[in-house]
């Protein structure tokens, strides 16, 4: 297998950003027609090797060989015209252009467009990977699944060497995910090589080839996926023996208490303006419960009716017995409610704003407007919360943006925890971010509800909501279809109360 | 040693990268271009005025004082930007508006040239600050609530405002004869110093005030960034895009104030002409990016006065004033090009490039 044509080298690449060094000496190969896996915790690195091969980020040292030849990469225009092809975590795709025009903007050159050509050639394209989309179609009213596979057609066609998949299904259903596989594998039967980035061990296993790991932008070590069974790959991410995730199914064997305790939040007949059937819901103190369902079975927009973030058409709220009305958030928030949102960077970051803002924000908007943290105050909240959870940052001024995924939920998380409210919602804390902070986010919620703060945990992964949840809600088609608790919790109910098949 | 040199290396190219790098250095360059050309330009001489009253004089002076009005529109031009991520070009028109008020209820009924003034300059002014806030509520709800865009919404007032004003006189000139009125944008008897500075001094320490003792600044940064994450935060971005538009409206007043006073009349189609584009420019100059999001106050106020530095060490050297839009246009492109992100990124490369070789050196 070493004998096949390497069609990718990266030698000792180097990138430093102020006060972080995120990447060091770096190698990386890739060979024709093979799936290789790019592995490691967040902030190891992967995503800014990945921008430094597309251009995004200039290099500040090594060399990067294309098919043997030496190549200089300096823009994203650069990565294309030399066959490599990115699609990345998050989506960067104009959502007020028609997916035809995203999928072919600044690939024509001339100033002429033949857009009825376009629209066709876009059509065939999408009914050959099967994605529900039109091409006349604005891609900011395509679901954010779709907007993926999208950006996954773009780069797919275009004549590519190289196909780079920055996590691309985290947002994928099952189904999604196995079309997109049986896409990379026909791709990688051509002899494109596909560079593939996720946190879904499952998946690494089911298609690729290889693995590299990264770990605090540092090779740990390029191996062949036979010779590395998955708690090996997780101990060398994590660069420690990991009982963690053993340690949390087993905390879990507690979590059949019936809560008799009293209600927190409760909402009768709640619906919001974005569609999802009036819902009943309870949660009662030192509860973790959640909603489950397909991607866009309304489970998001429930949350988002409770939090008061869509305006409310109908329905009571009553907290802690007593009827309160919540018509926007901040109403929610005075009344002890956190909410973090399941996109991350449209309705969670404020980008340009530093670590410390961010992390005050809600907090301080609770405060009002005339009255200011000092700003002494502000770097303490910020340093208790980045040492408490471990937030990765040069400092608390470090803009939101230039962190890792991963770290940039933790700073939502403790926007949020600084409230200190005694219902957390939290949409999809997990999206996008590696096994280490996974299990931490998910330990961090068992406690809370410990300490007798309530929790509605979401997210796409059943067996993590399995580990957290003590009640999950199961909705399909924007209506609540079932609820499960106690014995009933188990991967096969949840599929079939999901499927609509009998309890 | 190296560990030395790294950290001066590191602090000059955050040096280039401060915000207030590009104004601060365009300033120094037109001061060392007048020193060159001729140092009498930074001569400042106590005279006396036709009244006999001491007066300072200079070129320095002419500065702060004309760059009064300039300096109070960039405060209102860096929130409007920084929160609508948009700017407000009809600062000019109702600067208009605002004198036309003023002047029409110090008249009050007496017909346009009246002997003494009708009414408190006080009340005058309140009046117009409750106009012109008015019109910028107007704007702002054009802006916040109806979601047009800024350029666009302000575009109705731009073209609209100069003919209110003078619908409001009924096309009238008025003139108000009371020197008392001429002090708010020439001298007061006995301090040596223009009004003017001391308006715009005072209007600074308010800003400052605010930006200290009120989330404005974090409020507005934030919803100029991101307006739906602000939102599920609590704030209300609408009403806060909304209040820096009257906010505008207020320091559109205070400038209108100055600018009727200075010549104690109005010309309707003269008066603070093209002062919205310096003042948008101030805020660019000032490195603040015009789609909105953070900003630095201080460093807008400082493009103000650097535009008319520029202005007068144009005049200076006798640049026929039909020419001067000419020669500040190619000085305004180096500036804002040298303040682009890319090129004070690059800036601060080169010098992380040349700085070891100078370290070395310095070893031997």
């Amino acid at each position: 297998m070493d004998n096949q044509n390497k069609i990718l080298e990266m030698r000792g690449i180097c990138k430093y950003f102020p006060g972080v060094k995120a990447l060091q000496n770096v190698n990386f190969t890739l060979r024709e027609g093979e799936i290789h896996a790019l592995m490691g915790e967040n902030g190891a690195g992967k995503s800014t090797l990945i921008k430094v091969l597309t251009g995004v980020y200039l290099k500040d040292e090594g060399s990067i060989m294309l098919e043997g030849k030496a190549v200089n990469i300096k823009s994203p225009q650069d990565a294309q015209k030399a066959g490599i092809s990115t699609v990345y975590q998050e989506i960067t795709l104009c959502p007020n252009l028609t997916v035809a025009e995203n999928m072919y903007i600044g690939r024509k050159k001339g100033a002429g467009v033949n857009w009825r050509g376009m629209n066709q050639d876009a059509k065939r394209m999408l009914t050959s990977l099967g994605i529900p989309a039109e091409p006349t179609q604005q891609l900011g009213s395509c679901s954010i699944a779709v907007q993926q596979m999208v950006a996954i057609a773009r780069a797919v066609d275009m004549e590519c060497k190289v196909l780079i998949l920055d996590e691309p299904t985290s947002s994928l259903d099952e189904q999604e995910v196995q079309k997109l596989f049986g896409l990379m594998r026909s791709l990688k039967e051509k002899g494109v090589g596909i560079i593939f980035v996720t946190h879904f061990l499952d998946q690494v296993y089911e298609v690729c080839d290889r693995i590299t790991v990264l770990r605090d932008g540092q090779l740990v070590g390029e191996y062949l996926i036979e010779d590395l069974p998955r708690v090996q790959l997780v101990s060398k991410m994590l660069g420690k023996e990991l009982d963690d995730l053993s340690d949390i199914k087993n905390s879990d064997e507690n979590g059949e208490k019936t809560y008799s305790g009293e209600s927190v939040f409760e909402a009768h007949n709640l619906t919001g303006t974005t569609g999802v059937e009036p819902f009943d819901f309870e949660i009662h103190k030192g509860e973790v419960n959640g909603f489950t369902g397909l991607l866009g079975s309304g489970r998001s927009e429930c949350v988002r009716a409770i939090f008061g973030a869509d305006k409310t058409q109908s329905g009571t709220v009553k907290m802690n017995g007593k009827t309160v009305k919540i018509t926007k958030p901040l109403d929610a928030m005075k009344k002890g409610i956190g909410y973090l949102p399941e996109d991350r960077k449209r309705d969670g970051i404020v980008g340009d704003l530093s670590v410390r803002e961010n992390i005050i924000l809600a907090l301080q908007v609770m405060k009002g407007f005339f009255k200011p943290f000092s700003r002494a105050k502000a770097e303490a909240f910020a340093d208790e919360y980045i040492k408490l959870l471990e937030i990765k940052t040069a400092s608390t001024n470090t803009p939101i943006k230039s962190l890792s995924g991963g770290n940039q939920q933790k700073v939502i998380l403790a926007r949020w925890l600084l409230t200190n409210p005694q219902y957390l919602i939290l949409d999809e804390p997990t999206r996008g971010i590696d096994v280490g902070t996974k299990v931490e986010i998910q330990k961090l919620v068992l406690k809370l509800a410990a300490e007798g703060k309530s929790v509605t945990f979401i997210s796409s992964e059943i067996d993590e909501m399995l580990r957290t949840c003590s009640r999950l809600i199961v909705m399909r088609d924007r209506k609540v279809v079932g609820e499960l608790t106690g014995d009933e919790l188990t991967q096969n109910n949840i599929m079939m109360t999901i499927a609509g098949g009998e309890k | 040693m190296t560990k030395k040199n790294k950290s001066i290396g590191a602090t000059i190219v955050g040096l280039f990268r401060h915000q207030l790098f590009i104004p601060l250095a365009a300033l120094l360059i037109l001061v060392v271009f007048n020193l060159i050309a001729d140092p009498s330009f930074f001569k400042v001489s106590l005279g006396q005025n036709n009244a006999g009253d001491p007066v300072l004089s200079g070129y320095l002076v002419t500065i702060f004082n004309n760059a009064s009005e300039l300096a109070i529109l960039a405060i209102g031009m860096t929130l409007v930007t920084a929160a609508s991520g948009g700017q407000d070009i009809s600062v000019g028109a109702t600067i208009a508006i605002a004198g036309s008020v003023m002047l029409r209820v110090l008249c009050g009924s007496a017909g346009s040239r009246p002997e003494t003034m009708q009414a408190p300059i006080i009340v005058a002014f309140l009046i117009a600050c409750v106009v012109t806030m008015l019109f910028g509520a107007f704007n702002g709800a054009l802006v916040a609530y109806f979601k047009i865009q800024p350029m666009v919404a302000t575009l109705i007032m731009f073209t609209a405002g100069r003919s209110i004003a003078a619908w409001i006189n009924n096309n009238e000139l008025p003139i108000i004869s009371d020197a008392e009125f001429s002090y708010f944008g020439n001298y007061i008897p006995g301090i040596p110093v223009p009004t003017p500075v001391f308006i715009a001094v005072a209007c600074m320490i308010v800003i400052a005030l605010v930006l200290k003792f009120t989330n404005l600044g974090l409020y507005v940064q934030s919803v100029g960034i991101n307006s739906e994450s602000s939102r599920l935060n609590g704030l209300n971005p609408e009403f806060i895009k909304f209040m820096t538009y009257v906010i505008m409206g207020l320091c559109v007043a205070v400038a209108g104030l100055i600018k009727v006073s200075r010549i104690s009349t109005i010309n309707y189609s003269v008066i603070a002409k093209d002062i919205e584009m310096d003042a948008i420019l101030a805020v660019a100059l000032g490195g603040n990016a015009l789609s909105g999001g953070k900003f630095n106050m201080a460093a807008s106020i400082m493009g103000a006065y650097v535009i008319q530095f520029l202005t007068t060490t144009l005049y200076k050297f006798e640049v026929a004033s039909d020419a001067l839009p000419a020669y500040k246009a190619i000085v305004v492109i180096i500036l804002v090009v040298m303040s682009a992100p890319v090129v004070r990124e690059n800036m601060g490369r080169l010098w992380k490039k040349i700085a070891p070789k100078k370290a070395v050196k310095g070893v031997q």
